[in-house]
């Protein structure tokens, strides 16, 4: 095993930091809990396209990941405008009290 | 074993810690200690970056993450009181199902990264990820990108304004 640390050290931080954020959008029920962990995933993947950027010598992974923490942010401007919303609405923030639209 | 060596597997570890204590904390269910726990994440992977020589990113992954984004999460979790969802009994079917579809991602990837072989040496003559060069390509290949995000984050902005109004339409 090789100490210094190289692409693949970062790829699997990146992908076990993946995995956690999808393990709690699955199991936990608190919609700003699962907010967190869609961050977590979006980080993940930040971080697996900085380390491509780095190994490649190639800037374009990182211009990606500036585009990525954007879009990250208008998601969570907009998902949490609509879960004070819903809060107001409803009184809960928890998904399995939103079923309005079950049949 | 140098400093940036030793410096990885500190980052590497409390980010892993903590994010896995954004997930599931063991000594309380409030939804503030996992923000508090995310906040930490977000700091030791923009170490990380640090560590990849992208210092640009890892400026705006502060300002932006943990300033404005953590900010904003704790702002609403102080606006709404969800004190009730701590008492919330935890169903064991729904633990189980997500560890086993969760389980089978992470087998994937992981099985993925073994099997593609050793990588490739650091490259000598690596990018720096500072403002100049980051700009250039900015302000040339990536133009319209960035004219779309502006407007994006535009209507993100009146949407949430629309939202937050008392009397929804």
């Amino acid at each position: 095993m090789q100490w210094t640390p190289g692409l693949e050290h970062y790829l699997a931080v990146s992908f076990v930091l993946f995995s956690l954020g999808l393990l709690g959008v699955v199991v936990r029920r608190n919609l700003l809990v699962m907010y967190m962990c869609l961050e977590l995933m979006l980080n993940a993947a930040n971080l697996a396209l900085v380390a491509f950027s780095r190994f490649r010598a190639d800037l374009h992974g990182q211009m990606l990941v500036f585009f990525v923490i954007t879009v990250a942010a208008a998601e969570v401007a907009v998902g949490l405008a609509l879960l004070v919303a819903l809060y107001r609405q409803r009184r809960t923030a928890h998904v399995e009290e939103v079923s309005l639209l079950r049949l | 074993m140098s400093l940036p060596d030793l410096l990885f597997y500190v980052f590497a570890a409390v980010a892993l810690v903590s994010g896995a204590l954004v997930v599931w904390n063991p000594f309380s269910r409030n939804p503030v200690n996992s923000a508090l726990a995310l906040v930490v994440t977000i700091l030791s992977l923009s170490g990380l970056f640090v560590l990849l020589r992208a210092y640009f990113v890892a400026a705006v992954q502060v300002l932006v993450y943990a300033g404005a984004v953590m900010v904003l999460f704790l702002f609403v979790l102080m606006l709404l009181d969800l004190r009730e969802e701590a008492r919330r009994r935890v169903r064991w079917a729904t633990v189980v199902t997500g560890l086993a579809a969760v389980g089978l991602v992470a087998g994937l990837l992981l099985r993925a990264l073994w099997l593609s072989g050793p990588g490739e040496p650091v490259p000598a003559v690596g990018v720096e990820g500072t403002v100049r060069p980051l700009g250039r390509l900015l302000f040339s290949d990536y133009l319209l990108p960035l004219q779309v995000m502006g407007l994006m984050l535009l209507v993100a902005m009146v949407g949430v304004i629309v939202l937050s109004k008392r009397d929804l339409p």
